[in-house]
C-alpha cells in the first residue's frame, strides 16, 4: 500500500484529534461558567444553611381528601409563590372533584385545575339528574416518588433526588427533551411557557411543585399547606417522631396512588377511594 | 379533549417531529440490513442493490437526530447530552450509540467506494480531483491484494453493523416501551415491534426508490433483485404482523385496568390510522398483494407495479405505526379517563411544513451522495464516466 501510515505517527494524529475534539466539545460549558454571573450569598442566610444537616430530614405530605372542601385557594397560593403562569393549564398542584354515583359510575373534573374552586360549576346543575351517592376532593401535586421514573429518563441529570427526599429540577440545565413529562405517571410536570416569568427566569423548560423546597429549606410550610384553611395538606418530617406528619400516618391509614408502577410516592392519602387515579 | 385528563396533560408534547424520528431511523436500519445481506449473507440476487441501499441507508442517518433537536426546548443545550449524560436515561444513549453507527457506516461506504473515487480522483480534474483526492484520504492502492483486505473490512463492518442497526433502532422502541407510566406504550415487545417494523419500512423504502430511480436513469430492472426485495419484504412483514397483533391480543386477554381506554384508543380515536392504515392498508393488503403475484405467473414487468404499490402501502403503513405509537400514545390521559386531542399545525417548528421539509432532506442527501458515489451496477452505469472525467481512464 502506498503512503502507510507508521504507528507512531496514527498514535499521534490520532492523540491530536483526541485533545482537538475534547476542546470543541468542551466550549458550551466554558462559556456558561464565564457568563454565569452569581451574587454573593447573604453570609448570614449562608452559615444558617451550613449548619442544616440535609440528610437528618426526610419530607412527607399526606392529603385528607376527608377535609378538602375545594376552595382552590392552595392553587392560587402556589401560583403565587412559585410565579407558576395563571392559566389553568400550568400547575404544580390541583384540585380533583369526584363523585359516585347509586349504579357505580364516576364523574371526575377540575375546572380550571380548581383554581377558582368548585362554586361556578356546581354539581347538582352540571351533572343534572345524577343520583349521586358520594362526592369528594382530591388534591394533586408531585409525590417525590422514592423511585422517580422522570428522574430515571431524564437524559442529563437535570432533574435529580435531594438528599432530604425532594425531586428537583436544574431548570438552567433542562434541554426540554420532555422525556420526564412521558414518564410521570401523575400528569405533575409541565413546560414553562414562553411567555414565563419564573424564579431562575427560564422557558421552554419543565416545571413542576418542589414541596417549596425553598420554604421549606428555612422550616417554613410550603404555600399550599400554609394556605389550607381546613388543614387537608399535612407537612412534616417523617424521620421527626413528633412531625404532624408522622403522628398522622401512625393514627390514620393512607394509600398512595397508582401503587403498583412502584414509584413509592410520598404524598399520602387519607380516605381514598378505588376508583381515584 | 374528552373525559377528565389530569390539568397539565392538555398539550401533545412529543408532536410531529418525535414521530418522524423513529420513521427515520427505521428506514435507516432497513435499508442498511439489505446491505447487509448482500454483504454478509451472501445474498447474490441483491447485489444490484447492495450499494445503492448503503447510500440510501447513509443518507437517511446523516438526517437522524435533526428531528430530535430541533423538537427541544433548548436546541443550544442538545450538546449536554454528550457532556453531562444521565446513564440511566435511554435518551443519552442516542448520541453515542448514532454516532458509533454513523462511524461504522461511513467507514463502510468508503470501503466500498474505494475504488471508485481513486478512480475518479486519478480522471477529473480541477474541482472534481480536489474532492476525491480528498475523499481518497490518501490511500490510492487499489492492487488486488489491497481490495482483498478491503473486503475482508467490509464483511467485517457489514457484520457489526447488523446488531448496530437493530441496537439503533431497537433502542427507539425501548425509549416508549419503557415508559411504566403509559400502558399503550409499556411493553417488552415493543423494542422488536420498532425493529421489525424498521427492516419492513427499509426494505419496502428501497423497492420503491429502485423502481423509481430506474425509472428516472432509464435502467434497467433487475427482476430477480426485486423478487427477492420483495419476499424479504413479506417475511419480515408478516413477523411484524404477528408481533403487533400479540402486543394487542396480550393486553386484550389480560385486560387490565387500562385496557378500557387502550380499547377505546384504538377502536375510536386512532380507528383510521391504527385498524385502518396501519393494520388493513399497511400490512394485511400488501402481504396478500405480495402472496398473490409472486405466486402467480404473470410477467415480471406486470409484476412491477404491485410491487411498487405494495412496497408504498407498507411504507405509509410503518408511518402510521409511529405515529399510532407516539402520537397514540399521548392521546390517553394518564388518569385512564380521557383523552386529548391532536391535531399537528401546519406552521410552526411543530408544524407539518417543518416535519415535511425534514422528510425531505434524506432524499436530497441522497441525490448528493449518489452523484458524488454513483451507486449503480457497473453494466448500467448510463453516460457516467463522461461527465466525471474530460479523458478517458
Amino acid at each position: 500500500m502506498g503512503n502507510k501510515i507508521s504507528r507512531r505517527q496514527l498514535i499521534k494524529d490520532g492523540g491530536k484529534t483526541l485533545l482537538g475534539g475534547i476542546f470543541i466539545l468542551s466550549v458550551p460549558s466554558l462559556l456558561r461558567s464565564f457568563t454565569r454571573t452569581e451574587e454573593p450569598p447573604n453570609p448570614a442566610a449562608a452559615a444558617q444553611l451550613d449548619q442544616r444537616d440535609w440528610e437528618t430530614r426526610y419530607w412527607g405530605f399526606i392529603c385528607d381528601t376527608e377535609k378538602c372542601i375545594g376552595c382552590g385557594r392552595c392553587v392560587v397560593a402556589c401560583k403565587l409563590e412559585n410565579k407558576v403562569p395563571w392559566e389553568p393549564e400550568y400547575n404544580r398542584t390541583w384540585v380533583e372533584r369526584y363523585i359516585f354515583t347509586m349504579d357505580g359510575e364516576v364523574f371526575v373534573d377540575s375546572p380550571n385545575a380548581g383554581r377558582d374552586g368548585f362554586t361556578a360549576e356546581p354539581m347538582n346543575l352540571k351533572y343534572q339528574n345524577l343520583d349521586v351517592s358520594k362526592s369528594f376532593f382530591v388534591p394533586k401535586l408531585c409525590n417525590q416518588c422514592d423511585n422517580p421514573p422522570c428522574v430515571t429518563v431524564c437524559p442529563v441529570n437535570a432533574t435529580y433526588r435531594t438528599e432530604d427526599g425532594v425531586v428537583l429540577i436544574d431548570q438552567e440545565h433542562c434541554i426540554g427533551c420532555r422525556y420526564c413529562i412521558q414518564a410521570c405517571p401523575y400528569g405533575a410536570r409541565y413546560v414553562l411557557p414562553e411567555a414565563s416569568s419564573t424564579h431562575f427566569g427560564q422557558v421552554r423548560v419543565v416545571d413542576k411543585c418542589t414541596w417549596c423546597y425553598h420554604r421549606i429549606s428555612k422550616g417554613l410550610l410550603p404555600a399550599c399547606v400554609e394556605i389550607c384553611p381546613v388543614g387537608a395538606r399535612v407537612f412534616g418530617d417523617l424521620r421527626d417522631p413528633d412531625s404532624p406528619v408522622r403522628k398522622m400516618l401512625s393514627e390514620k391509614r393512607v394509600y398512595v396512588l397508582k401503587p403498583t408502577l412502584g414509584t413509592e410516592p410520598k404524598v399520602y392519602y387519607v380516605g381514598f377511594e378505588k376508583g381515584v387515579q | 379533549m374528552e373525559g377528565f385528563i389530569y390539568p397539565n396533560e392538555g398539550v401533545v408534547e412529543w408532536d410531529l417531529l418525535i414521530t418522524i424520528y423513529p420513521f427515520i431511523t427505521g428506514l435507516v436500519a432497513g435499508a442498511f440490513v439489505v446491505s447487509s445481506l448482500y454483504h454478509v449473507f451472501g445474498m447474490k440476487s441483491l447485489k444490484p442493490v447492495a450499494r445503492f441501499s448503503l447510500i440510501t441507508a447513509l443518507a437517511f442517518l446523516l438526517v437522524t437526530p435533526l428531528p430530535l433537536i430541533v423538537h427541544l426546548g433548548h436546541q443550544e443545550r442538545g450538546l449536554e447530552m454528550f457532556l453531562t449524560p444521565n446513564f440511566t436515561s435511554a435518551m443519552s444513549a442516542f448520541g453515542y450509540i448514532w454516532l458509533m453507527y454513523l462511524l461504522l457506516v461511513l467507514g463502510e461506504v468508503w470501503l466500498i467506494f474505494r475504488p471508485d473515487i481513486v478512480r475518479y480522483a486519478l480522471s477529473s480534474q480541477g474541482i472534481k480531483k480536489t474532492i476525491y483526492s480528498v475523499l481518497a484520504l490518501g490511500v490510492y492502492d487499489v492492487s488486488e491484494e489491497a481490495l482483498s483486505i478491503d473486503r475482508k473490512l467490509i464483511k467485517a463492518l457489514a457484520a457489526i453493523g447488523v446488531p448496530a442497526a437493530f441496537l439503533l433502532h431497537g433502542y427507539v422502541g425501548f425509549i416508549f416501551g419503557a415508559v411504566k407510566a403509559n400502558p399503550w406504550w409499556s411493553t417488552s415487545l415493543m423494542p422488536v415491534i420498532f425493529l421489525m417494523s424498521a427492516v419492513v419500512s427499509g426494505i419496502a423504502l428501497l423497492i420503491g426508490m429502485y423502481i423509481v430511480v430506474a425509472k428516472i436513469r432509464r435502467m434497467p430492472l433487475d427482476h430477480g433483485c426485486l423478487r427477492s426485495m420483495t419476499l424479504w419484504l413479506w417475511g419480515f412483514l408478516s413477523l411484524d404482523l404477528v408481533l403487533e397483533g400479540l402486543e394487542v391480543f396480550t393486553m386484550l386477554y389480560e385486560s387490565e385496568e387500562s385496557w378500557g381506554i387502550v380499547h377505546q384508543l384504538i377502536t375510536e380515536k386512532i380507528a383510521v390510522s391504527y385498524l385502518g392504515i396501519q393494520f388493513v392498508l399497511g400490512s394485511v393488503l400488501p402481504l396478500l398483494i405480495i402472496g398473490f403475484i409472486e405466486l402467480s405467473g404473470l410477467k415480471e414487468n406486470i409484476k412491477t407495479p404491485f410491487r411498487f404499490v405494495s412496497a408504498f402501502l407498507v411504507v405509509a403503513g410503518v408511518f402510521a405505526m409511529r405515529w399510532n405509537v407516539v402520537i397514540g400514545g399521548q392521546l390517553l390521559s394518564k388518569s385512564l379517563r380521557g383523552f386529548i386531542s391532536y391535531t399537528p399545525p401546519l406552521l410552526g417548528l411543530d408544524g407539518i411544513l417543518v416535519a415535511a421539509a425534514i422528510m425531505t432532506l434524506p432524499f436530497i442527501a441522497f441525490f448528493i451522495l449518489s452523484h458524488l458515489l454513483p451507486p449503480w451496477p457497473e453494466e448500467t452505469r448510463v453516460g457516467e464516466r463522461k461527465t466525471l472525467s474530460f479523458q478517458q481512464w
